[in-house]
């Protein structure tokens, strides 16, 4: 079993590093290819192997986060109208995947933060940001590494609901959580 | 030394290039919506010889300045009239046109055609400028976009855009593509395909490349792609998210929207990914750059509490607010000359393209619709293109920089959004 992961675990890293070198071309200094799911550019230890789960949502390791029962499965937080701060009643779910990831400091979560179809696409792109920074700073509150977190936006781009009606845009106004292996 | 293609390989060839270019379902289709006020009434006859083309220039010329708007075409009638004998200017006249094309195809070496043709006023009955070129048979569009060129010059005093082409993201299912085509919409080809959103193309200054938003990593990376090539680099993909690139006026550097220190804020970088620097700082979210041709960076803020125009020297410096009207203006793009600003401004719950003279500040609501998105200027400043929302579907529109002149591109199937207008092509 273990050994089955390990083996699982170099494939992905292998993969993993194919990936994040292939954009790559020649003179590119300045913005290197970050690879979200291995020691980035902080200047780490060459000879750290950090372990990445190959199986598609960590099931396997840690059913937990797709246990329908467990909170952890629970991914998404709604925001309101025109609106970055996150809502009491996500609160719970917050302080949930910020003690997982407190105690599996290994494991590195992307935050994607989303918003309604109105207005610029960038526009939206730097509102979503904002979701989904609001999102990293309560887990970093709560005592989640720097390091464990990214928070991207995919603005308006990847509606969940696609209809112009407000309840469809509300659900689209929303950041998502996402745990190494699932993006 | 020239390379001869066998013909039987040149077949081929023209196959590939047929296979490439996309369905017909997702070819663009024009829709002229609005016409200019005072046009003026052109005739453009049929070239003598040009039945031997696959298709008459002169369709293409005629379809060309109709569409500007600033036109109107007087029919003459199938009968060629060629570029040697002069041509019948009672019969022009009593037709009502002011100006009238005349021309000749006649082939050269190599399977090639030459085409000559002349322009005249027909009042005055003088001519007012001849052009040859050479062409191959397959090339009438080309060659029918540049004649439209040189008569639109000769007769408004400014260049034509109807050899130009212009960028797209085709969305059909789940499935995006950056498209470019000519400015028509003819002649579509898909530069990149992928299963994950592409948004905000930009044209370099020399029309070779493209640099865009590509989500195919699952968070935004700023790239740029040669289009002869294909070959791409990534030019921003910092921790975080990267967008809203911008070529300066020389091509070397790109304006880019980084989060990797916090919230969006402009960056400058080279265009193969080096050299970052920070262009402003602001404590609220900087975006939507757009360099214009006298230097200064226009861009979209909200640190104001509202998102509004602001512009900053492209070397840096102090910003100024350049929007002060609505709560909503988003979006701008200089004009080529730096003398006006487009942009889109809400009212009232409609999203509208709008048009800022920047020595008057004046602005003017160019459109009628509520979903206007991406405008950008032709490169001669005569037309802007944008994304809007017709019945429920993305379609590109076009509309003139007085708003009189109105057209609307769409596909038969699938969503049509993020244009942008190339630059004049070199020759």
């Amino acid at each position: 079993m273990k050994y089955t992961r390990f083996a699982l675990s170099l494939i992905t890293i292998g993969l993993l590093a194919a990936c994040s070198s292939s954009p790559k071309t020649d003179g590119q200094t300045g913005a290197a290819v970050e690879d979200r799911s291995s020691a980035s550019s902080s200047g780490v230890d060459a000879n750290r192997v950090v372990p990445v789960d190959a199986n598609s949502g960590g099931q396997a390791s840690y059913p937990e986060l797709k246990d329908p029962k467990s909170i952890l499965s629970k991914r998404s937080v709604l925001f309101d109208y025109d609106s970055y701060v996150i809502k009491d009643q996500y609160r719970p779910l917050v302080e949930a995947h910020a003690k997982f990831l407190t105690s599996h400091p290994n494991v590195k979560m992307l935050i994607q933060g989303n918003t309604d179809e109105r207005g610029s696409r960038e526009y939206n792109l730097a509102l979503g940001q904002k979701r989904a920074d609001a999102v990293k700073k309560a887990l970093s509150l709560l005592g989640v590494s720097e390091g464990q977190l990214e928070s991207v936006s995919l603005g308006e781009e990847k509606p969940s609901c696609s209809e112009a009606s407000e309840s469809c845009w509300s659900a689209n106004r929303r950041g998502d959580m996402l745990y190494s292996g699932e993006f | 030394m020239t390379l001869r293609i066998p013909t039987f390989l040149r077949a081929t060839f023209a196959a590939c290039a047929l296979a490439l270019a996309s369905s017909p379902q997702a070819q663009l289709a024009i829709e002229i919506t609005g016409a200019g006020a005072n046009r003026m009434p052109v005739a453009i006859a049929a070239f003598e010889g040009e039945s031997a083309l696959p298709r008459a220039v002169t369709d293409v010329v005629r379809a060309d300045l109709e569409r500007s708007g600033i036109f109107k075409i007087v029919e003459l009638g199938p009968s060629p009239m060629g570029a040697e004998a002069p041509p019948d200017f009672g019969r022009i006249r009593s037709r009502g046109a002011d100006a009238v094309a005349v021309g000749t195809v006649a082939p050269s070496s190599a399977g090639r055609h030459q085409v000559q043709f002349r322009l005249f006023d027909a009042a005055k009955q003088v001519s007012l400028g001849s052009q040859a070129m050479v062409m191959s048979p397959n090339q009438y569009r080309t060659t029918g976009h540049r004649i439209a060129d040189y008569i639109y010059e000769k007769l408004t005093g400014e260049p034509g855009v109807f050899s130009t082409r212009i960028a797209y993201v085709l969305k059909s299912g789940s499935r995006y593509e950056l498209q470019i085509a000519d400015a028509d919409g003819s002649n579509a080809q898909t530069a990149l395909a992928s299963k994950e959103p592409i948004i905000s193309p930009a044209w370099s200054p020399d029309g070779t490349r493209l640099a865009y938003v590509s989500f195919e990593a699952k968070k935004p990376v700023v790239y740029v792609h040669s289009l002869a090539t294909g070959q791409r680099n990534v030019a921003a993909n910092f921790k975080g998210s990267n967008s809203a690139p911008a070529w300066s006026p020389d091509g070397r550097r790109l304006a880019v929207v980084l989060t990797k220190d916090g919230q969006s804020q402009i960056y400058t970088v080279n265009a193969d990914g080096s050299g970052v620097q920070r262009l402003a700082s602001s404590a609220g979210i900087d975006t939507e750059p757009s360099w214009s041709t006298d230097g200064w960076i226009y861009f979209t803020s909200d640190r104001g509490g509202s998102p509004q125009i602001y512009r900053v020297p492209g070397s840096g410096g102090e910003a100024q607010r350049v929007s002060f009207e609505g709560s909503y203006n988003v979006s701008p793009r200089p004009s080529p000359d730096g003398k006006s600003l487009v942009y889109v401004s809400r009212n009232g719950g409609r999203f509208q393209v709008t048009l800022l003279d920047l020595a008057s500040r004046q602005t003017q609501i160019l459109t009628d619709s509520s979903k206007d998105e991406s405008p950008s200027f032709a490169p001669n400043g005569r037309m802007v293109l944008y994304a809007t929302e017709v019945g429920g579907r993305g379609v590109l529109a076009a509309v003139s920089s007085d708003g009189r002149v109105k057209q609307r591109l769409s596909v038969q199937s699938g969503d049509v959004r993020e244009p942008a207008w190339g630059p004049q092509p070199r020759n």
